[in-house]
């Protein structure tokens, strides 16, 4: 595996020449963003938080946080299942300027076609390492819709460093979760069969 | 009636609580360990590296594995001598005040406001039932399991045409093979499998995951359905999904399977997908004392 260094704002550039299989490490700020955050942006098209959002990455992620002093530490925060956001993604990462989107699970076709038209990338994290996820954010720069949403749903801008992912799904079309599930087909299919 | 103890059930609850949350039981972690090992994609290798780390990092530093701390719930065996519905609210509170100490995320939400409760208290939630006790120990069993595994659980009804599936437990192989298949790597796996076959639909979602508390090395006394949870944890990984749906070796970790009398006109197999951070903890207290332990 390719291990490749993307500093954020992204290099758009960078983005589109990253494939399926290659393991990123961000460093930079990203942005904490699930199911109300998603239905949010494509509902109400918000101006609000269009510029921490602009060349980074939506992370499908509702952190444990914790308040120290006038601010705040996050303490676990590994990403959530993504394809909730099958319906919104696409049109989120266009309507924002997104560089893409970290989560886990993957997702489906429409926002497949949505990372070919907009040259974005769909980072995988590892779901469950939570505290090592959690280790890698150096600090919690701001927080909006804080109350509105919630602690899990809030939009969380964190500082990463040396945050480690996996791309699965790429700006060419490429998709490891498309992958699996084909051959995985071909698996159920002869095991139901079997006694 | 002395061990009748409510300030020290109240310890017990908190001490269990921030052991579910931080500390993956043994036998799940021997598993990912061994499911590390063996494996040989490079993708599914590096997340079970990455996992094996984490449940370390965790361990150490007390802090939850996963941040999805779950739907907290609680199974109470509890003597005559103790009162219900204090040990409930002693629950209840003990459950806010983790989720105060960020041992805990908050995930209550009202379906009317969308508003979340801040402190996983609400309707129904932390969702706590009681049973009989066995003596004059109070028994606990907790379960933090998370949304994504929660999703991709799920009901069948057979016969099911579209698979060939019958009112046997080769009908029952093939919908929970369907489940697992379908699950992909939706609900964090190397995932483990609780199967209930029989009961109403409520039952049936109760039973299954109930089967997430055993340990990984039980085998139903049952031979028939301990045979099944052998063939189904083999098949379960021969479909290749592999760890965070990667492609792989390693799947499921396990399949636990218990069954319940079905109505005549019913024949529901429910499947309750545990995440690999499976965490569950069994609490006893006696006039001893507590202790907190895997299952």
């Amino acid at each position: 595996m390719k291990t490749i260094r993307v500093d954020l704002p992204a290099d758009r550039e960078l983005i589109k020449s990253l494939r399926v299989g290659d393991e990123v490490r961000l460093f930079g700020r990203i942005v904490t963003g699930r199911d109300a955050a998603h239905k949010f942006l494509v509902e109400q098209r918000p101006d609000t938080v269009r510029d921490i959002l602009q060349g980074t990455f939506i992370y499908h992620c509702g952190p444990v946080v914790k308040r120290v002093g006038d601010g705040w530490e996050v303490v676990a925060a590994g990403p959530t299942t993504s394809i909730r956001e099958e319906p919104y993604e696409a049109q989120v990462l266009e309507e924002y300027g997104l560089a893409g989107a970290i989560g886990k699970g993957g997702m489906g076709e429409k926002t497949l076609a949505g990372l070919v038209k907009t040259g974005s990338v769909y980072l995988h994290a590892v779901g469950g390492v939570a505290t090592l996820l959690a280790r890698r954010m150096r600090r919690v720069v701001e927080v909006r819709m804080l109350e509105e949403f919630g602690t899990p749903e809030a939009f969380w801008v964190i500082e990463v460093e040396d945050f480690p992912s996996l791309v699965t799904m790429d700006s060419h079309g490429g998709s490891l979760h498309r992958q699996v599930l084909d051959a995985s087909r071909k698996r159920f299919d002869e095991l139901l069969k079997q006694k | 009636m002395s061990q009748v103890d409510y300030d020290l059930f109240r310890r017990a609850i908190a001490a269990t609580i921030e052991a579910a949350a931080a500390e993956l039981p043994e036998d799940v972690s021997d598993a990912l360990r061994t499911a590390l090992e063996k494996e040989t994609g490079e993708a599914a290798r590096s997340a079970l590296d990455f996992i094996v780390q984490n449940i370390e990092m965790s361990r150490e530093s007390q802090s939850p594995i996963c941040q999805d701390t779950g739907y907290p719930t609680f199974w109470i065996e509890l003597p005559e001598s103790w009162d219900r519905a204090r040990v409930a609210a002693i629950v209840r509170e003990e459950v806010a005040a983790a989720t105060h100490r960020s041992a805990l995320r908050p995930n209550a939400v009202d379906i009317i406001t969308g508003k979340n409760s801040g402190d996983n208290t609400g309707i129904l939630v932390p969702a706590v039932y009681f049973e009989d006790a066995d003596g004059d120990k109070v028994k606990v069993k907790l379960i933090l399991k998370g949304g994504g595994s929660e999703n991709v659980s799920a009901q069948y009804k057979l016969p099911m045409g579209t698979l060939g599936a019958g009112r046997d437990l080769e009908g029952v192989r093939k919908v929970v093979l369907h489940g697992m298949f379908e699950a992909q790597g939706f609900g964090c796996g190397p995932g483990i499998i609780g199967v209930a076959i029989g009961g109403d639909r409520a039952q049936g979602y109760s039973l299954a995951k109930k089967q997430l508390m055993r340990p990984l090395s039980d085998r139903s006394p049952i031979p028939e359905l301990g045979a099944l949870e052998e063939t189904l944890h083999r098949q379960g990984n021969e479909l290749d999904v592999g760890a965070m749906g990667f492609g792989g070796a390693t799947t499921v970790l396990g399949v636990k399977i218990a069954a319940a009398h079905r109505h005549p006109a019913s024949y529901f197999v429910t499947i309750a997908y545990g995440c690999w951070a499976l965490r569950r903890k069994v609490m006893v207290l006696s006039a001893e004392g507590f202790t907190v332990s895997d299952h």
